[in-house]
């Protein structure tokens, strides 16, 4: 009778609701969220790489960081471009930026303008955005030529022979470097364009989904440095001793990965006693 | 970051509190206010890019240039270099209005061109950035001398070996005994390991895009009490 209520338990774990399962998630993400617990982030090579060739620039320097995220990943990238953005303005340097994901055109517009605004920095003499274009391969392909080609006048319909950053400044040859921030396989083009083709220094920032896939790239030397999701951003807010939403949902992340593998044991012992009990 | 606690923004974050909430009741089952969300954001996205395209796009790199190149072109006296040029603007042009004859069946044939015409350039000038970027560097970059100190050489060795296995797993001439069948198996181990950093990271993606909107929602009700404070 004790062995049938045992195989009873084991099933009724595996056959469970999957929206109990949902709700537990829930709770777990949501009650961190009120109650920080100030858990360690600890920095890996590949972040600090970015962010250390970012801090050698030269004041005036030009970086170039392309934002490529929609509504649909700014949560993951959207704190990694701010920190991005923050170390860029307050070392000095300028930024040239595209968007060429057209979800997230108006998104990245003010996001940039609202970071500027945080170091008072002004658009055309301190920070360009260049906005989309459509195609993005050919559009990285014409800015190696020229970023004239694809982008006649900036977002706002201003030329860029017009604003005073953009003097003399033609192509990737006058950047230092090339961060992408890109929740998709956009990140090929610039790995194959910008780099492969024009020899652009690139580093870049994804979700993390993406991750894994370019990780391969890190270790073959075509990028110089990768970000990984949330993880990644909240490594460069403690870089550039700049804590924000990425540190702090760090705690949640612990504790949700911590869950989420107890649910997986839990699962396996259900899956392997209820086989056990099934053959005996 | 909460906003201004002005009627405006309480109107709209109320929206898309509502938006997300209705999307999150999918989890649950499904249900008209989830349909509603999602028939909303497809039609919504199809007009939002048609604005930013027509806006950032084809005013910028067709019409002006057109109307441009056009005048120029006929208040000088014809030369071949303006020709030339106009010519870019038209082409591209007529080509663009070939994909609406697919309405037309009879003439749909004609919407091909365009299409060929962009595969051709396409592929002539992806390939060979391709075939450097993604299979020449990556051999490169697994043919990795075994020297250094002894934890360096481990390491190499296991990408050495890792990639010969892994590869082995995928050769289908040979039955997978003996030799090769040891190297399949720790070939599939080497991809079972990379499933599963794969897997981990996307959980960490998951969980960050639900904290993001559990950070809206929060930011949503500290926007709401502060109007009505």
């Amino acid at each position: 009778m004790a062995e049938n209520n045992n195989i009873g338990f084991w099933q009724k774990l595996i056959n469970i609701d999957r929206r109990w399962i949902y709700l537990a998630i829930g709770i777990i993400v949501f009650v961190p969220i009120l109650i920080p617990l100030g858990l360690p982030v600890y920095v890996t090579s590949e972040v600090e790489a970015v962010f250390n060739r970012v801090d050698s620039l030269p004041p005036g320097s030009i970086v170039m960081l392309p934002m490529e995220y929609d509504p649909a990943t700014m949560a993951e990238l959207q704190p990694m471009a701010y920190a991005i953005l923050r170390h860029c303005f307050s070392k000095n340097l300028k930024v040239i930026t595209t968007a060429l994901q057209i979800d997230g055109v108006t998104i990245i517009r003010n996001d940039l303008a609202k970071i500027a605004a945080e170091y008072n920095k002004k658009i055309g003499e301190d920070y360009v955005f260049l906005g989309y274009k459509p195609y993005p391969g050919i559009v990285i392909l014409n800015m190696g030529e020229d970023f004239r080609k694809p982008f006649p006048r900036d977002y706002y319909g201003t030329p860029l022979d017009s604003l005073p950053m953009m003097k003399g400044v033609r192509n990737y040859s006058n950047c230092a470097m090339i961060i992408d921030i890109n929740a998709t396989s956009g990140v090929d083009y610039w790995i194959n364009y910008a780099h492969t083709r024009y020899q652009a220094d690139l580093a870049i920032g994804v979700t993390a989904v993406m991750a894994t896939d370019y990780y391969a790239f890190l270790s073959s030397k075509q990028i110089f440095g990768l970000i990984g999701g949330l993880k990644g951003a909240a490594e460069y807010e403690k870089l550039i001793n700049h804590p924000d939403f990425a540190a702090k949902a760090m705690d949640v992340q612990s504790i949700a990965h911590s869950a989420i593998v107890i649910f997986i044991i839990i699962g396996n012992v259900a899956y392997f006693a209820s086989r056990g009990k099934k053959r005996e | 970051m909460v906003d201004q606690a002005t009627l405006a923004n309480v109107f709209w974050f109320t929206l898309a509190a509502y938006l997300t909430l209705s999307i999150f009741s999918f989890l649950y089952k499904d249900n008209p206010f989830y349909r509603l969300a999602e028939h909303l954001i497809v039609g919504l996205s199809a007009g939002y890019w048609i604005a930013i395209l027509w806006h950032t796009s084809l005013k910028d790199l067709w019409l002006y240039p057109l109307v441009d190149n056009s005048v120029a072109l006929f208040s000088g006296d014809f030369r071949a270099v303006e020709i030339w040029r106009l010519s870019l603007n038209v082409i591209p042009g007529v080509l663009g209005l070939f994909m609406f004859l697919r309405f037309f069946p009879k003439i749909g044939w004609l919407s091909r061109w365009p299409i060929a015409f962009y595969l051709a350039i396409s592929a002539g000038v992806s390939l060979p950035l391709y075939l450097q970027s993604f299979t020449v560097e990556q051999m490169r970059a697994s043919m990795i001398p075994l020297t250094g100190n002894p934890w360096e050489i481990f390491c190499n060795l296991i990408v050495i070996a890792g990639t010969i296995c892994g590869l082995a797993y995928f050769y289908f001439s040979m039955e997978h005994k003996g030799l090769v069948g040891g190297m399949a198996k720790f070939g599939v181990w080497v991809l079972m390991i990379g499933f599963g950093s794969t897997f981990g990271y996307t959980v960490m993606s998951r969980i960050s895009l639900l904290i993001g909107r559990f950070r809206f929602l929060i930011d949503w009700c500290t926007l709401v009490v502060n109007y009505f404070k």
